[in-house]
């Protein structure tokens, strides 16, 4: 591939992958030390109705209407579980089996309904993303990244998950020590003045935002592999959180980056012309790479 | 139209659909109950989702084996293989590692849904000159089902509801109280076993109908629903099999009633329909009667508190206690008692006094844990008991 | 500098000025699922000095405490610090929590956990210089941990973890420390180390308010006590309110003999 071609197909899905990836990893950490894993996969499947509200409200697929409606819905859904929770008396896995199954259905069934056929919005596109399809069909090359005119017409993708990406980062390092802390005593958190609900909502809402981001490029099931692959096999490779994060980050790019290289020139070496899914391949590398970690990482146990 | 597919009329091959998706929906309500109990309703998602890379890879063996990709047997087959496996990684994972079963269940889903999803797009590109269809297995589609087919879901769901009623008194025990089950001489890995067996072919056998994304819906939702309801274990088992059921068959008749309307989620959404009504009303545990009962306890609570500091004339410092008071005429607004508060205050003081020795007195201590701040004495002990006890504590002191 | 000296004297006179002790604590009741864990509890607990909390097992001891520092909402009933809100009086107050209550399975070293004391000071950027680290380390010597620095806390035995959070605590340089079950499954050695930072911290004029349930050494540990089940039974010092009959009353029927009279189990 010469780089006019590189650039053009495989630069902006390379770019958008990673930063679904690490935006997703980020917030994954805190959910998988909370044992808030499946608030995740809860997260993720909810989110597709939030995209579909925001769409049935505003009549578009544009960042804003998207990234509020899918952090509503993920509030929603938080608290609905903690309802069943709290009133019900049922277990939480079970009161977010039947949240999120239920608000997933309702959101296919909605798209399934009505007319998104003038926007880029189908429940293949929901399931698994199209990461391929996210070029720029404006760069003639290298050259293009000081052109204004082919910068225009970068995929508004790119911009949606890199603010997402940046914003996420920064609260990670503005909040650090109170997520530190309220993750690992809920309690003396309390007693130190620390709004223990907000930053758990707060956890709920950047995750919701990352999965929104993110589910251009992946859909919204595999995106959960984003959310906890990276972050668990950082977990047994070291002690400290802020390694752990550190790990997480570099799982998630080694994920995307070697995962959509895989989908666009692996199957070139068995003679296919054909490239597969980069998402799958994407949430494939990510769970081998904890599959590594869980059989050779030095804190597995 | 919708009439017509709920009461069968709508030809042989829909009605037997429908009639192996109610089997399947009783099936999985039923086996959804015991997860549930257990605490690992979400085992299944894992388990769900770790069947597609098992559809894939057997449509690809199937096809370059020579025979049509679409055999269902064979790709239901391929998916309990690997869903299998899929369950064999959760267990691996939160055994072996320090990964907790969460973060375990989160990962196997999305790992192996994604490879699955690898697999379908080289199957879409191998030139088979046919239309694969795996689609239909993420979300369910029933439209245009092989007779053959629907009598293999049909049957399935019926043996899955045999063996459950087979193994129901081990895994009532297991699911109820592990503790006492493994003390008495089940074997409580071979019947998680069995349970987990039970989910997975519920899951194989729902593919078709409900998809694998949402078929844990199904294990979840009518079980909870049925919890909400009671609290014996058999009428949960019943409740959910007929809540799993009936959603099943509105769901599918819906379905058949106007084109591309998925059949997953239309029972999804039934069943849950279901269990938002039962949320909201059932007695104990819905919403209604939680608000109701909370706010009788703590206005009882608010009362109970403020009587009893009027009795030792302390002041009250709750101003929900002294408007609570007020209201009933008890106090006046700057924490004076009435005539009528005085009178009630003393009794509670006495009832509070009863209840402190009767605390004390290790005959009467089952009796006296059910102190709630509330219950009145006499509606625990007998008169006799009272009697013995007003003895202990002397005669009641005049109202000043 | 100078600023954060009158501070302190402000702080000091204020403190003298109000009437109300480190803790008082009014009507206090809490229920799970309608079940009152505490009810109507009146308490005030005096200054400078170390109080065990006393009662048998879900006798509402920890619920107490934890509604005292709003980590569970009571259903009536209200504390106040040192004369004022718990908000207002945060840097005051130190709180240890029930060892079992945390993942010590988290991603943290001793000194990250005992630098979690140290946050009020910090703020959210505040940079951890060499004197913060100083007084972690001060902390973890001060409970004998100080060769454990760099630990992962998943490797301490359980009276290892009680001491890193007694220090995560001293770091936190409060007038009052509350301690939940600080005692319950540590070694003997530990509970020593424990008892004796309780005690230096008393002679500083700080208030220890502990969660007790071995009934042998309330003697020995505390200077008042407040026994409870559900209801408030005695409060005050050892000698007037850890008496047989509020024992009795207590635990009823579960009152083991040998402790059932403390001056007989001091005997």
């Amino acid at each position: 591939m010469n780089g006019a071609d590189f650039v053009t197909f495989s630069l902006t899905p390379l770019l958008i992958g990673s930063l679904a990836a690490l935006a997703c990893a980020l917030p994954g950490n805190f959910l998988v030390l909370r044992r808030q894993a499946l608030v995740g996969d809860a997260i993720s499947h909810v989110v597709l109705p939030g995209i579909v509200l925001a769409f049935l409200v505003t009549g578009t697929i544009s960042t804003w209407p998207m990234l509020l409606g899918s952090a509503a819905s993920a509030v929603m859904a938080v608290v609905l579980i903690e309802a069943i929770r709290r009133f019900g008396r049922i277990e939480p896995g079970a009161a977010m089996g039947v949240v999120f199954t239920a608000m997933f259905a309702a959101g296919v069934l909605v798209l399934e309904k009505s007319d998104t056929s003038g926007v880029h919005l189908d429940v293949e596109h929901a399931l698994f993303g199209n990461l391929e399809s996210l070029i720029w069909l404006d760069a003639t090359g290298w050259t293009s990244l000081v052109d204004p005119v082919a910068l225009a017409g970068l995929p508004p993708e790119l911009f949606r998950i890199g603010l997402v990406t940046v914003v996420i980062g920064l609260c990670l390092a503005a909040f650090w020590r109170p997520l530190a802390i309220s993750t690992f005593d809920e309690g003396f958190a309390r007693t130190l003045g620390l709004p223990v609900r907000a930053i758990g909502l707060g956890i709920v809402i950047a995750s919701a935002l990352a999965a929104v981001a993110a589910f251009d490029a992946v859909g919204s099931i595999i995106v959960i592999a984003m959310f906890i692959c990276p972050p668990a096999a950082a977990r047994l490779m070291t002690n400290r959180l802020g390694a752990q994060v550190a790990w997480s980050a570099a799982f998630a790019l080694i994920a995307a980056t070697l995962g959509f290289t895989l989908s666009a020139s692996g199957p070139a070496w068995f003679g296919s012309e054909n490239a597969v899914s980069a998402a799958g391949m994407v949430g494939t590398v990510a769970g081998m790479i904890l599959a590594c970690a869980a059989l050779f990482g030095p804190a597995r146990t | 139209m919708l009439r017509d597919a709920l009461t069968f009329q709508l030809g042989y091959n829909a009605t037997l659909v429908t009639v192996a998706a109610v089997l399947l929906g009783i099936a999985a309500g039923v086996t959804g109950t015991f997860l549930f109990l257990r605490k690992r309703a979400l085992v299944s998602d894992a388990i769900a989702h770790a069947t597609l890379p098992g559809i894939g890879l057997a449509f690809i063996a199937l096809t370059l084996s020579g025979h049509d990709g679409r055999y269902l047997p064979g790709l239901l087959a391929g998916s309990a293989i690997t869903a299998m496996s899929g369950l064999f990684a959760v267990q691996w994972l939160s055994s072996r590692t320090r990964l907790s079963e969460d973060a375990a269940i989160g990962a196997v889903l999305s790992a192996y849904f994604s490879l699955g999803i690898v697999l379908l797009t080289i199957i879409q590109t191998m030139s088979t000159g046919q239309q694969a269809g795996l689609e239909g297995f993420l979300l369910g589609s029933t439209a245009g089902m092989l007779l053959s087919d629907a009598i293999l879901i049909a049957l399935g769901g019926l043996l899955v509801v045999a063996l459950v009623f087979l193994f129901r008194r081990p895994m009532s025990l297991v699911s109820f109280d592990p503790g006492f089950a493994s003390t008495s001489g089940v074997r409580l890995d071979r019947i998680d076993l069995t349970m987990m067996g039970l989910v997975l072919g519920v899951t194989v056998v729902g593919l078709k109908v409900v998809g694998l994304i949402l078929i844990v819906a199904l294990l979840i939702i009518p079980p909870v629903t049925a919890r909400l309801w009671t609290n014996r274990v058999e009428l949960v088992v019943i409740l959910a099999g007929a809540f799993g059921g009936i959603a099943a068959w509105l769901g599918a008749g819906l379905s058949a009633s106007a084109p591309d309307l998925p059949t997953g989620p239309l029972i999804v959404l039934v069943s849950f329909c279901a269990f938002a009504v039962s949320m909201a009303f059932a007695p104990r545990r819905g919403l209604l009667s939680s608000f109701v009962r909370h706010r009788r306890f703590q206005t009882g609570v608010h009362l109970r508190q403020g009587l009893l500091a009027l009795a030792q004339g302390q002041p009250i410092y709750e101003p929900l206690t002294i408007r609570l008071l007020k209201a009933r005429g008890l106090a006046r607004a700057d924490g004076v008692p009435t005539r009528k508060g005085t009178i009630r205050a003393a009794r509670a003081f006495r009832d509070e006094k009863r209840w402190e020795v009767a605390r004390a007195t290790p005959e009467l201590e089952l009796a006296a844990a059910r102190y709630d701040g509330l219950t009145q004495i006499e509606d625990v002990l007998t008169a006799d008991q009272i009697v013995e006890i007003d003895r202990r504590i002397g005669p009641p002191e005049a109202v000043p | 500098m100078q600023a954060r000296l009158e501070d302190v004297s402000m702080r000091d006179m204020r403190e003298r000025a109000t009437q109300g002790g480190p803790l008082v604590i009014r009507g206090m009741t809490v229920a799970y699922d309608r079940k009152p864990a505490v009810f109507s509890v009146d308490a005030s607990f005096r200054s400078g000095r170390i109080t065990g909390i006393i009662g048998p097992n879900g006798a509402g001891k920890s619920t107490l405490l934890r509604a005292g520092l709003g980590i569970v909402k009571p259903l009536a009933g209200q504390a106040t610090f040192f004369g004022t809100t718990l908000a207002r009086s945060r840097d005051r107050v130190a709180y240890v929590p029930q060892r079992a209550s945390v993942d010590w399975d988290f991603p943290a070293r001793v000194v990250d956990v005992v630098a979690q004391g140290l946050y009020r000071r910090l703020g959210l950027l505040g940079r951890y210089g060499r004197d913060h680290d100083d007084m972690v380390m001060t902390a973890l010597e001060r409970v004998g941990m100080e060769d454990f620095s760099a630990r992962q806390i998943g490797q301490l035995s359980g009276g290892q973890q009680q001491r890193v959070f007694l220090a995560r605590a001293l770091a936190q340089d409060a007038m009052l420390y509350l301690l939940d079950e600080p005692f319950a499954g540590v070694d003997a050695a530990t509970e020593r180390a424990i008892i004796k930072v309780l005690k230096t911290l008393r002679s500083d004029g700080r208030t220890v308010i502990a969660v007790h349930h071995d009934l042998s050494t309330v003697e020995e540990y505390f200077d008042d006590v407040l026994v409870m089940n559900v209801r408030k039974i005695s409060d005050g010092p050892v000698g007037t309110a850890f008496t047989p009959e509020a024992l009795e009353t207590a635990y009823g029927g579960r009152l083991e003999r040998g402790v059932r009279d403390p001056q007989k189990a001091r005997a």
